[in-house]
């Protein structure tokens, strides 16, 4: 019995490590790249032990720090911005869900989870936005479109209201006298942490990774946050690389004057830092949240 | 008689601040969610916009013809449901080991390491995600074909024009991003498992796979339905990103990488052709629809706990 429950351990550390370190290498090699000389990798390929260290890439981003830091801004202000508003509203709309005497309840709670269900599609959700709204090439088109807000975190959050908040408090701050909106914001916003902090989580590294919206309703180099930046890098490559027979000499000369290989990657490595820094920080509430969206 | 209506009202006023806190949420879910549902009917259309969606002409089921004579249609619909087949059993049957095989680890330290790193993948953007696949998957400097490949002794392959390889790739980056999350979902299932159980089972001279058969499985089941039938009402959509991003847009892969989102989008965005794209979408979203409320009956039928809703 020791023996198979030694085996056990030795069978999962054994497993858990290989994957722990496929999950960390890649990041490794990002991040060596970013170091290496042009040259190295165009000799040797990204490797982990590049012939020649160099910090050419990072002199480039500390030559381009006006529009990298414009971009790194308006990843962080909207990330900021989004999590506060979403946090807000969506805690403002689960709350009343979770009343089970508010008239219309069952309504209400079908409206939101009737999204998770069904929706429109692309094509008209652009339309609503770009027609309707005029958020093309404004940071609202950033904040806005699909992230803000979403069924899932509204459920979640109104079952943490519902199982975590005994409906006697509420009664008891009424008879004080406490109204409706006091009892939200003195009573049960400072019991909710735990989820505030889970779902603060969740849209700030969907805020933060977020490269779709700047993809479809971002044109402007201005309004360009980091993800985007990563992502028109790929496309202009991608063009002209597809073009390049077409297009002959020019093509080549512009290939020139993209930015390196290992600049891009120095780009892709400060566009994950701040994950990578923070990470060990709220990874405890991180796994607590899960956890907390693992129970119906 | 005027007293009731007085309470009436009076009860209704009660609830107003309740009413207030939730108007920004519902208006928010009325323009992200909800307005856009009506838009369906730009699949019916041919929309010219200048003039405008409503004034377009209605030509029926014409644009959904176009896109089911295409071999589009049939290329991309087989791909969105084979990945997703894929991605639900591989995906649920690692994340479920992986989670049994971290629960038998008790150093906390230890533990703690494998649960934070396995779950990093999962928060890195699909842009970064594309950007590491490039620089293992390159022609002239990728990892493997000028170290691995070498060392194998295999020739360079060019990753990015042969569509063989890539329903391999793309599972194997789907299931990287993905196993740490739902491992730790399921972890936190197993963790609630009363010990008693396995101490009986011990007593009983239970091995550790008769115990993982008969006591952990069963238990997390509610789990394991839960998530699979998430999975099934979503396998008409795919991870834009990771079909998006991964593959860098090649042409020539465009057989085995290309699913109905990257068709919508392109639609939308590179060729302009709006009136398939919205076909494209509305076919995704009924069927996305009809098999969600089609798992959750299924379940129902078997088990009325387990089901959703």
């Amino acid at each position: 019995m020791i023996n198979e429950s030694k085996a056990m351990k030795w069978i999962s550390n054994l497993v858990l490590g290989i994957f722990s370190a496929a999950c960390l290498i890649p990041f490794a090699l990002l991040i060596i790249a970013s170091f290496s000389s042009e040259e190295s990798i165009v000799r040797q390929g990204y490797t982990f032990f590049p012939e020649a260290f160099s910090l050419k890439a990072y002199e480039y981003l500390w030559q381009h720090q006006l529009e990298l830091g414009r971009a790194y801004g308006i990843t962080i202000l909207i990330t900021t911005v989004g999590t506060a508003v979403s946090l807000a509203i969506t805690s403002m709309l689960a709350y009343p869900l979770s009343r089970r005497d508010m008239p219309l309840n069952r309504f209400w709670t079908f409206i939101v989870f009737f999204t998770m269900l069904f929706n429109g599609g692309l094509v008209p959700t652009y339309l609503v936005y770009t027609q309707l709204f005029d958020i093309k090439n404004t940071l609202f088109g950033l904040l806005l479109p699909g992230l803000l807000m979403n069924g899932f975190n509204i459920l979640l959050v109104r079952t943490f209201f519902l199982t975590s908040i005994p409906p006697a408090l509420i009664d008891a701050a009424s008879i004080d006298g406490a109204g409706e909106i006091k009892i939200f914001y003195r009573i049960i916003l400072p019991l909710s942490m735990p989820i505030m902090a889970t779902i603060g989580l969740f849209q700030a590294i969907a805020y933060w990774n977020d490269w779709f919206n700047g993809l479809i309703y971002i044109t402007d180099t201005r309004m360009f946050g980091i993800q985007t930046i990563l992502t028109k890098m790929v496309m202009d490559i991608q063009f002209l690389t597809s073009n390049s027979n077409a297009a002959g000499v020019n093509a080549g000369a512009a290939i020139a004057e993209l930015p390196s290989t290992s600049v891009r990657m120095a780009i892709a490595a400060i566009g994950v830092l701040p994950i990578l820094v923070a990470y060990p920080f709220f990874q405890k509430y991180f796994v607590k949240g899960i956890t907390i969206g693992a129970v119906k | 008689m005027k007293q009731l209506s007085l309470k009436r009202s009076g009860k209704k006023l009660k609830y107003a601040p309740l009413y207030l806190l939730m108007i920004p949420g519902i208006a928010y879910l009325l323009i992200n969610n909800y307005l856009p549902m009506l838009g369906i009917f730009i699949a019916f259309k041919n929309i010219n916009f200048t003039k405008g969606i409503f004034g377009s002409e209605w030509i029926g089921f014409q644009n959904f013809k176009y896109l089911f004579q295409t071999s589009d249609a049939y290329i991309i619909t087989r791909n969105t449901i084979l990945y997703n087949a894929v991605f639900i059993v591989l995906g649920t049957i690692c994340a479920i080991a992986f989670a049994i095989l971290l629960n038998e680890i008790k150093k906390k330290v230890l533990s703690r390491f494998y649960q934070s790193v396995i779950v990093l993948p999962h928060l890195i953007s699909f842009v970064v995600v594309g950007y590491l696949a490039y620089a293992g998957l390159s022609l002239e400097t990728g990892f493997m074909n000028k170290t691995v490949l070498p060392l194998l002794g295999i020739d360079p392959i060019s990753w990015y024009t042969e569509p063989k390889y890539w329903p391999f790739i793309l599972t194997i980056i789907h299931l990287w991003k993905s196993i740490g999350f739902s491992c730790i979902i399921f972890l936190a299932s197993i963790i609630s498992i009363d010990t008693e159980y396995y101490e009986a089972a011990t007593l009983d001279g239970a091995s550790k796979w008769a115990q993982i058969r008969s006591i952990t499985i069963p238990l997390i089941t509610p789990v394991i339905v839960m998530l699979t039938l998430l999975g099934i009402g979503r396998i008409f959509y795919s991870d834009f990103g990771l079909f998006y991003q991964v593959p860098m847009n090649a042409g020539f892969i465009s057989d085995t990488t290309s699913v109905i989102d990257t068709y919508v989008y392109k639609g939308l965005m590179v060729s302009g052709d709006m009136g398939m794209a919205s076909a494209a979408g509305v076919y995704q979203s009924i069927v996305g629809f009809i098999l969600v409320l089609g798992a959750n009956l299924l379940v129902r039928r078997f088990s009325k706990d387990n089901a959703l809703f």
